[in-house]
């Protein structure tokens, strides 16, 4: 039977194939509004429980990765009666385009969600092919 | 337990019976709204963690009622201007409003919560006083 309840479910992240996992922990997808402004791509991520010091953002390539590190807070002697969500890392990786201006990438973190802000770069915001005639 | 079509076919009362039980069991999930939550107790004490990212913290109301809690809050839309397009939409954005029942009565009085990293904390300590009290949170 199939449940009619609709659910605010974490994902958990797909591994790739071939790639197993060194920690005993989830990892869940963060939800994210990717935004395009004027001048700048605006990326924000829900990862609760992270904070400036536990997420990374790295660029390899045309990837930009984000992770963030849980360190789950178990509260003493008491007992897990109602479940409602489970507790691990996050990690989404996004392709880049050259468009962006990858030395100037600014990332905040606040109140659990991470916000990353990417300029597109000066030269490449509109690049004009001239069309010559074959005269 | 089988019955034949027949069999089923002559109580209409089963047929109720089933429904009811369906209904019954989709109400009594708490997964249906946001937020989720955690619930942990150890005999005389309970703590409620929830993850609401990006809420504003002026917003965020517990109020504590014999054996339950309610928590609401929002979290407004971002707002956009004309030249800017989403490419992607999942962030949750809107008001929310969930009930938490113990299986105890609560002091009030000595109910704690914080919010840091987008996690709201709640301790909330037993007892059979059943005043209503608003919590704010530190």
């Amino acid at each position: 039977m199939t449940d009619t309840v609709k659910e605010v479910q974490k994902k958990e992240a797909e591994l790739e194939k071939g790639v197993e996992r060194t920690r005993e922990v989830r990892v869940y997808t963060p939800s994210v509004d990717i935004i395009e402004k004027k001048n700048d791509i605006v990326i924000l991520a829900d990862m609760p429980g992270v904070d400036e010091n536990t997420v990374d953002v790295t660029i390899e390539k045309d990837l930009l990765t984000i992770y963030g590190k849980i360190e789950p807070e178990i509260p003493e002697n008491h007992k897990l009666v109602i479940s409602e969500y489970g507790v691990g890392d996050y990690q989404r990786t996004f392709t880049i385009s050259n468009e962006i201006d990858r030395d100037h990438i600014r990332a905040t973190v606040s109140d659990g969600v991470l916000k990353l802000v990417l300029p597109k770069a000066e030269k490449e915001k509109t690049r004009k092919i001239p069309v010559l005639g074959n005269a | 337990m089988t019955t034949t079509y027949l069999e089923r076919l002559l109580d209409p009362w089963r047929e109720f019976d089933r429904m009811s039980r369906l209904l019954n069991r989709t109400s009594s999930s708490l997964s249906s709204e946001y937020p989720a939550v955690n619930v942990w107790v150890n005999g005389e004490n309970a703590v409620i963690t929830t993850e609401i990212p990006g809420i504003d913290r002026e917003t965020i109301d517990i109020s504590v009622s014999g054996n339950t809690v309610s928590l609401s809050g929002s979290r407004p839309s971002e707002e956009t201007k004309e030249e800017e397009s989403y490419h992607r939409h999942e962030l949750w954005h809107g008001k929310f409003n969930k009930t938490v029942k113990l299986p105890f009565n609560i002091d009030a009085e000595k109910v704690k919560a914080t919010y840091r990293k987008g996690v709201l904390h709640i301790s909330l300590p037993q007892l059979e006083a059943d005043k209503p009290k608003k919590i704010n949170i530190n």
